[in-house]
């Protein structure tokens, strides 16, 4: 049924930004004009081309080291948040081989440090993979446990992409600090939805994103610390020197540009939207606890992202939700979403079973979301769960008072 | 995800969904598949006369799953066991168009239908 507020709905609705975000019409409009008439190369040092794209670049800088409170001068642009963690992580490991080979991250880590941590054991270094407690976070005092001479880098991110819980980092920072360890942090999910300043939680290195903050695609950033400690890295790009000779090549001027302006907004509006999101977030939350029972939220209840909802819905596969759902854009950690068929290596590591991993739902509200298009997922989302528990034999056999756990399955 | 027709046909409009009465001896049951997999499907069947007159299932699984399931409901009913037993999941593969990654679903499916026979010859005293 759909209601008169309905009518006003635009289809597909998209509540998956923490795979992406829409970039915001005032970021496009800043960019615009370096396409067609402020094209010139950033790094043309004799003609106006070169200096008016120069000035869109210092312009940028000093808009992202505003909103993380570091020196323009320590943002290296790359070509977006994997670069980054690539960049940090493996120039690390080589500028600082004499002194140690160790590097110590977390179990629940985005792709693009777990690969490069895999590949940098294949190269010789050792990587300690900690675990997180049910709730998702890392213990700061298992950190300092495992710090060893030979220890080069810590690497924790903000917050988690899938469950949004966000990680003790200034306590990581402080204990990295006192041991003299660099101290690297995957923010893509947190800068600008959340306060981020390097110098107060003790963060060395730090990747981050644009197309996640309303920006484009294709443009990140890493903030290198140049005093206390200075920081250094090998870069992974050669030719040319740019960017302080961390990373050559041609400057994405109008992406730059881009991600100048996002953080800029995000800067000025961080608090009134994270306060909506979160208002709209708990109201989504509260809905479909309510309606249904065995609900399970994934990752910590408060230590997290306003707008992420992590949730499991017992009994019923998140791909076949999904495809309840197709007017609505959400992800799933099924491994029937994935091509690898894997259940999200996220929620096994919280100690979530298969089944429930199986089952969830992660819902990404953002900046364009409305009351409207929460509400009207809300209730398709109860009506979705409860059309497929009547279709589900597991539903049907713990309705019976059957426990799943003790029954004998044919495994395929 | 590229779902084809058939699949989301059978999604939206599930065919036979529901269940028998497991201890009537004319039915027979089938579970396959497991939670941690993410697919369970039971599938039921009634004989009489040597023929299968009705068939119900329940899938825990994707799309392709449900699919896979519902068809088999809509094929076994109106055959014989040893006809029904024949069925391959290669059949059910091409009715649906299932990509390689949802093979799978289809082998499932056809070890429900074969679970369910070897219930009900096992109630009802046949060899196997």
């Amino acid at each position: 049924m759909i209601g008169e507020k309905e009518d006003m709905l635009k289809f597909p609705i998209f509540m998956d930004n923490h795979s992406t975000t829409p970039v915001d019409p005032r970021v496009l409009e800043a960019m615009l004009p370096y396409f067609t008439e402020r094209f010139g190369n950033a790094a043309s040092r004799n003609h106006s081309f070169g200096w008016e794209a120069e000035k869109g670049i210092d312009q940028a800088r000093e808009q992202i080291a505003h909103l993380i409170h570091c020196d323009p001068k320590e943002i290296i642009f790359t070509s977006g948040a994997t670069e980054s963690n690539n960049l940090a992580l493996k120039g690390v490991a080589e500028m600082y081989h004499e002194k140690g080979n160790h590097i110590i991250t977390a179990v629940t880590e985005h792709k693009a440090i777990l690969d490069t941590a895999k590949r940098l054991e294949k190269m010789g270094l050792t990587v300690t993979y900690l675990n997180v407690g049910t709730d998702g976070l890392v213990d700061p005092e298992a950190v300092k446990a495992v710090i060893t001479d030979k220890t080069i880098l810590i690497s924790i991110m903000m917050a988690n992409n899938e469950i949004g819980v966000i990680q003790p980092v200034a306590e990581i920072g402080k204990i990295a600090k006192e041991k003299g360890v660099i101290f690297h942090c995957d923010a893509t999910q947190g800068v600008g939805k959340i306060p981020v300043d390097v110098q107060a939680m003790g963060i060395d290195l730090m990747s981050f994103s644009a197309h996640k903050i309303y920006g484009p695609k294709g443009v990140g950033a890493l903030y290198v610390r140049k005093k206390n400690p200075r920081v250094r890295i090998a870069p992974m790009m050669d030719g040319g020197g740019h960017e302080r000779g961390m990373r050559s090549g041609t400057l994405n001027v109008p992406g730059i540009v881009g991600f100048g302006k996002a953080c800029e907004i995000c800067e000025d509006e961080m608090a009134e939207e994270g306060t909506r999101l979160t208002r709209l977030r708990d109201k989504l939350k509260g809905q479909l606890l309510k309606e249904l029972d065995e609900v399970y939220l994934n990752g910590h209840p408060t230590q997290r992202l306003p707008q992420n909802l992590n949730l499991s819905f017992a009994y019923v596969e998140g791909e076949s939700l999904l495809m309840g759902l197709k007017e609505i854009a959400l992800s799933s950690g099924s491994a029937c979403t994935t091509a690898t068929l894997e259940p999200s290596y996220v929620l096994r590591a919280l100690g979530v079973g298969s089944d429930l991993a199986h089952s969830s739902l992660r819902f990404g509200l953002g900046r364009f979301n409305t009351q409207e298009e929460v509400d009207y997922v809300g209730r398709r989302v109860v009506e979705t769960v409860r059309r497929l528990r009547e279709m589900s034999p597991l539903y049907e056999m713990a309705k019976e008072g059957i426990d799943l756990k003790s029954v004998q399955w044919t495994e395929h | 995800m590229a779902y084809s027709n058939k699949v989301i046909d059978h999604y939206n409009n599930p065919r036979n969904v529901g269940s028998l009465d497991k201890s009537d001896p004319k039915v027979g049951t089938g579970i396959v598949g497991a939670p941690e997999c993410g697919d369970v499907m039971k599938l039921q069947l009634k004989v009489a006369n040597g023929v299968i007159e009705d068939a119900k299932f329940k899938t825990f699984g994707c799309g392709s799953a449900i699919a896979s399931s519902s068809l088999a409901t809509e094929w076994i009913k109106g055959k014989t066991i040893d006809e029904a037993f024949k069925i391959k999941n290669t059949e059910i593969v091409n009715e649906l168009n299932l990509p390689p990654v949802k093979i799978h679903c289809s082998v499932l499916a056809e070890d429900a239908i074969k679970a369910a026979i070897s219930d009900y010859k096992k109630k009802n005293g046949l060899s196997e």
